[in-house]
């Protein structure tokens, strides 16, 4: 018998019972509908993750000024302003386990070029902030020590601004004034796209720290050499704790805060909040690999269930085709295509709600849509070996038949 | 003429039924020509069915040995059997055993499917068997949509279409009305005579009229050897 033969055969008994042919599969859809989402949610949340890394930098802590207390009511973070350039300059220098160490200040306000204006994020900031966030200049001179010591009166824009504020046009050489300051664009930085939270990254102007403080951004708060945040790249992942736990130490000393006393400023490891959102997808992942793996053998064990009636069911054709010249193999051979073919089925038909399920997943958590066409052959090949391992014994049973008492079977 | 079609010498089948010892068929010893028509009779448990097993190679014996076209086959396995029936035999039964979801012609091609021969020759030979038992024109009817009578011409269509050396027969008429049976009796008969060895196994002394030669069983032994009434 050929291969096409069995396929046309094991095609033709499924197809006289419909319902029992979808009824039995459905132990296998469920399955490797659950392999499709498993594999979706597992890589969606991962590339999510790769994205806001990126997005943020990698191996960034960011160092916030802390609360106050007086008189025992607490202000919000930021209420005490304890940061300062040098802070940052101690950080880079005497920490082993940090890399950068970059001062910025942050606020808002009305940008304007000839009679446009936007409304958009001002930073302050030093060029040790481009390298702790990975962030580069796309097109035009990144600002340079120099600018920061002689408080030049120059701007990096994000694209947004360049679409919004200058009309897609290219604004390098450009002016453009802030609180009535003339500041000249020298640069246009990458896209960074949106945070995890919804946020344009670049919709965001870049000025140096010692500009933006004394021209733009200074006020009663942060004044001399205070700065709103220090944003910190550790030496690499294994190092993040450590650098961590050392600028803590540092800061505490700097600030002459006695042992028993709060900090008066926060550290926020960035990584630790993303690693346990990570957790709870894996956990998710996870579930549904239990549930994949449940369906997967309780639906095989639905098809042997079947394949077993069959088999008594069709008894008299057994022993027919024996009778005819079938040998054992080629018994064996049919019903195990037979379940084969039962199994694929379901797999295809659970691909196809994998898919749809993945879809809605992804849509409802926001994270992209990753497809693997591994993870579709995966499941394939997963729905392929049960059919073949649960098959294999009804169809053995089969190709054991006597060919005198099949016959006879009533 | 060459060596007979079928020898047995001491031919014998036991079964082990509850631990008691049945002896279904005991030394047979029995020639059958190439060419000839046979009838099997005898009542049941007269080993006449056990019989018909061993000699169409769906059985093996006990006792004794089984030489069918010029080689033993007393002593081959179930595969090589399973080859032997492909090539050499065809078989008619009293309930025909179509294959229900299959046509005329598909279950005419069933022996050629596991004798691995190609879809245009499969074709062919099945549209000449039908051919030649007259259900040309059913060729893609279903079981269900032929009479008794063309049911057992599609069965008897499937028994030669691997030109056979051998015809065997059970009960093929025990099913159908003595007229229709009469009609594939005949059929029979033509098949005979362009060659076929054909032996029916049947309980009616009508069918056996037209085989040339009637072996007798009675309790596992063959009784008489004859022509028809």
């Amino acid at each position: 018998m050929t291969a096409l033969d069995s396929l046309l055969a094991a095609l033709g008994s499924l197809r006289a019972n419909p319902l029992r042919t979808a009824l039995t599969t459905l132990g296998i859809v469920i399955g490797v509908a659950a392999v499709i989402a498993m594999v979706a949610v597992g890589s969606g949340a991962e590339r999510r993750m790769d994205q806001v890394i990126q997005s943020l930098g990698s191996n960034i802590l960011i160092v916030l000024n802390g609360t106050s207390v007086s008189g025992g009511v607490r202000g919000g973070a930021g209420s005490v302003i304890s940061l300062t350039e040098d802070d940052a300059r101690a950080l880079e220098e005497e920490v082993d386990a940090i890399a950068v160490a970059a001062p910025s200040i942050r606020g808002a306000g009305q940008l304007i070029l000839g009679n446009a204006n936007w409304y958009s994020t001002i930073y302050g900031v030093t060029p040790g902030y481009l390298r702790a966030r990975d962030w580069v200049v796309a097109r035009g001179r990144a600002m340079t020590a120099a600018d920061e010591r002689g408080a030049a009166k120059v701007a990096l824009v994000g694209t947004t601004l360049v679409e919004r504020l200058f009309a897609g046009g290219d604004p390098i050489g450009r002016s453009i004034r802030i609180k009535r300051v003339p500041f000249t664009v020298i640069g246009v930085l990458g896209k960074k796209g949106q945070t995890p939270f919804g946020s344009d990254q670049d919709d965001v102007v870049f000025l140096p720290l010692s500009t933006a403080k004394k021209r733009v951004l200074g006020g009663a708060r942060v004044r001399g050499r205070h700065v709103g945040a220090i944003t910190i790249k550790a030496a690499s992942a294994a190092e993040i704790a450590a650098a961590e736990r050392q600028a803590t130490e540092l800061l505490r000393l700097r600030h002459r805060i006695q042992p028993g006393q709060p900090d008066d400023f926060f550290v926020r490891n960035v990584a630790q909040m993303l690693e346990a959102r990570a957790e709870s997808e894996r956990t998710m992942a996870f579930l549904l690999a239990a549930v994949a793996a449940v369906s997967l053998v309780v639906g095989g064990i639905g098809i042997m269930n079947i394949m077993l009636v069959s088999v008594t069911e069709r008894t008299r054709e057994i022993g027919l085709r024996m009778a005819v010249g079938a040998r054992g193999l080629d018994i064996l051979i049919q019903f195990v295509t037979e379940s084969v073919m039962l199994s694929l089925l379901g797999g295809l038909v659970g691909v196809a709600l994998g898919i749809g399920a993945s879809m809605l997943a992804a849509e409802a958590a926001g994270w992209p849509l990753v497809f693997s066409p591994w993870s579709v052959g995966l499941a394939i090949g997963f729905s392929a070996f049960v059919g073949v391992f649960f098959g294999y014994y009804p169809a053995l049973k089969a190709s054991r038949l006597d060919p005198i008492e099949a016959l006879r079977y009533e | 003429m060459s060596a007979p079609l079928i020898e047995t010498r001491g031919l014998g089948r036991d079964y082990q039924v509850g631990g008691h010892l049945v002896r279904a068929l005991a030394g047979l010893d029995v020639r059958i020509e190439r060419g000839e028509f046979v009838a099997v009779m005898g009542p049941s448990g007269s080993g006449k069915s056990t019989c018909m097993h061993l000699l169409g190679c769906l059985d093996t014996p006990t006792a004794g040995s089984y030489r069918f076209d010029d080689s033993d086959v007393s002593r081959l396995r179930r595969d090589a059997l399973a080859d032997t029936r492909n090539r050499k035999i065809g078989f008619v039964f009293q309930s025909f055993n179509l294959l229900a979801r299959a046509t005329a012609r598909h279950n005419v091609e069933l022996p050629l499917m596991y004798a691995a021969l190609g879809r245009a020759e499969r074709r062919a030979k099945a549209s000449a068997a039908l051919a030649a038992v007259g259900l040309d024109d059913r060729a893609h009817h279903m079981p269900t949509q032929l009479s008794g009578g063309q049911m057992q011409r599609v069965g008897i269509a499937r028994a030669i279409v691997n030109d056979p050396l051998l015809l065997l027969a059970d009960e093929p008429t025990g099913a159908l009305d003595s007229r229709t049976g009469a009609g594939i009796m005949a059929l029979f008969q033509d098949l005979n005579v362009r060659g076929i060895t054909i032996v029916v196994v049947t309980h009616e002394a009508g069918v056996a009229r037209f085989a040339r030669r009637v072996l007798r069983f009675r309790d596992g032994r063959l009784v008489a050897d004859e022509p028809p009434p």
